[in-house]
């Protein structure tokens, strides 16, 4: 069973319909101890970083996606879902992540040329850096739908696939069983359906 | 390189897209649900929902086949019509809309973008805006283009932007329907004032009014149409190929057939 955290951030429905569509049973969670019983784990998230990692905190889901990140468990990241896995962001300020990837969230108009468009909104395309156990079924060049105006900086080893706009933005992220992507692959059509059926099917094990 | 959108519009009213659809692959040609799976089979990068019922009943069917259409249908959906206060965002949002649209109900009541964009951010909140010359003039038109609010278009454009709209969907009244392509004098004067994504609606009558669109002005994120689409005038793959050749990004399907 998949289980999707629910700490009160951005709208679950895709996500759950997604899984249903790829024939994983999945459950949206508040509780820390469902998130015990999973087998995996997904972390969504819109909005700020600081507002989003203060209800992680508060509601003590943040303990069990560490504990269940220790104990190899398979962990997704989605959009501000990923960013919180990374050591910290600058978002409004400084706030602390999970640490759970090298690495930290920077606001992409620091890198990208003047004139393109912050939020980057819409499809692009996905260069694998590695081709991890969640891009088994992703090829290069492949699109999915991104919407972000901050990204993950100095990933060093843990970057596994980017995106060009402007600059190479980190699009995904991981270290054994800890994930991320950047984009919604709930709403990537096939290709993000596929990413998420390649995520049901990584073993548990750091 | 981020892609140019083709976007589907699909008017739903009492639980039927309207303005005709034309397609031998589709059972039921009318029906919201086996259109917007058509669509995202098909190339389409992202697909709007016009809800134009005015009953309560059949604002109720149109959230059923919303909710319908995003469990099975997996790119963004834009839902507009009828949006008027934050409970409605509410509302379609919980059916599995990502983005909502608002028009009329951002005329009516001014502070509406900016609460809806504080409750849920930026990206969600689209302005749809009917614009038409008036005595060489762009005016902002309500109610489904019925009346003239007197309003300048592009200052009320801008003042949205500033509240939080975080898309912008221009549709010009007096493009739209005559199919000899976009109006390109007024998009080109939105992209000047806005740095949101801005999509093109209204006068698309065959592929190379995309092309002719997003080669002259190089601010527009999107193109919209509802019959040239639904008539199967314009195919969306042939449109993408065509978008390719002429050097514009257009997403492109590498695996086709079924999904996994």
């Amino acid at each position: 069973m998949v289980a999707i955290i629910d700490y009160g951030v951005g709208n679950l429905f895709s996500l759950r319909s997604s899984f249903a569509a790829i024939g994983q049973e999945a459950e949206v969670t508040s509780d820390p101890d469902a998130l015990r019983r999973a087998e995996r784990i997904i972390l969504p998230g819109v909005g700020a970083f600081g507002d989003a990692a203060e209800k992680l905190r508060k509601s003590g889901l943040d303990q069990a996606v560490r504990e269940a990140a220790a104990q190899g468990k398979p962990l997704m990241g989605i959009c501000l879902g990923m960013q919180l896995l990374f050591e910290k962001s600058y978002e409004y300020g400084e706030h602390q992540g999970l640490g759970l990837l090298k690495g930290e969230i920077r606001p992409i108009a620091e890198r990208i040329p003047a004139g393109l468009k912050i939020p980057q909104m819409g499809w692009n395309a996905l260069k694998i850096v590695r081709k991890a156990p969640i891009l088994k079924y992703t090829e290069e060049g492949e699109y999915v739908y991104f919407v972000h105006s901050y990204s993950a900086v100095k990933c060093e080893d843990s970057l596994l696939a980017a995106t060009e706009y402007g600059a190479e933005l980190t699009a995904c992220a991981g270290k054994d069983n800890v994930t991320g992507c950047q984009f919604h692959p709930e709403k990537s059509g096939k290709v993000g359906l596929k990413i998420l059926k390649a995520f049901c099917e990584t073993e548990a094990g750091a | 390189m981020i892609t140019k959108r083709i976007i589907p519009c699909l008017d739903v009213k009492d639980g039927r897209v309207v303005k005709g659809v034309n397609f031998q692959r589709l059972g039921d040609v009318a029906s919201p649900v086996e259109l917007a799976r058509f669509y995202s089979e098909n190339g389409a990068d992202e697909l709007v929902f016009y809800d134009i019922t005015a009953s309560a009943e059949g604002r109720a069917l149109f959230t059923d086949i919303l909710t319908e259409t995003a469990r099975t249908v997996f790119i963004p959906l834009t839902v507009g019509g009828g949006i008027n206060t934050t409970e409605d965002f509410d509302r379609v949002l919980k059916c599995g809309a990502d983005k909502v649209s608002v028009n009329s109900g951002a005329i009516r009541d001014p502070s509406l973008v900016g609460k809806a964009a504080k409750l849920y951010g930026d990206q969600c909140v689209v302005l749809s805006v009917d614009v038409k010359r008036v005595d060489g003039v762009f005016r902002i038109f309500a109610k489904g283009g019925r009346e003239n609010t007197g309003m300048e278009a592009v200052e009320w454009i801008r003042r949205c932007v500033g509240d939080g709209a975080g898309e912008v969907v221009v549709n010009s009244m007096d493009t739209d329907g005559v199919k000899q392509g976009f109006d390109l004098e007024l998009l080109e004067k939105v992209c000047a004032v806005v740095k949101v994504p801005v999509i093109a609606s209204g006068g698309a009558g065959k592929i190379e009014d995309f092309i002719t669109l997003f080669r002259t002005l190089p601010g527009v994120d999107a193109g919209l149409a509802a019959s040239i689409f639904h008539f199967g005038e314009v195919q969306i793959p042939d449109l993408k190929r065509a978008m390719r050749e002429n050097g514009i990004p257009a997403r492109e399907e590498k695996t086709e057939g079924k999904t996994c």
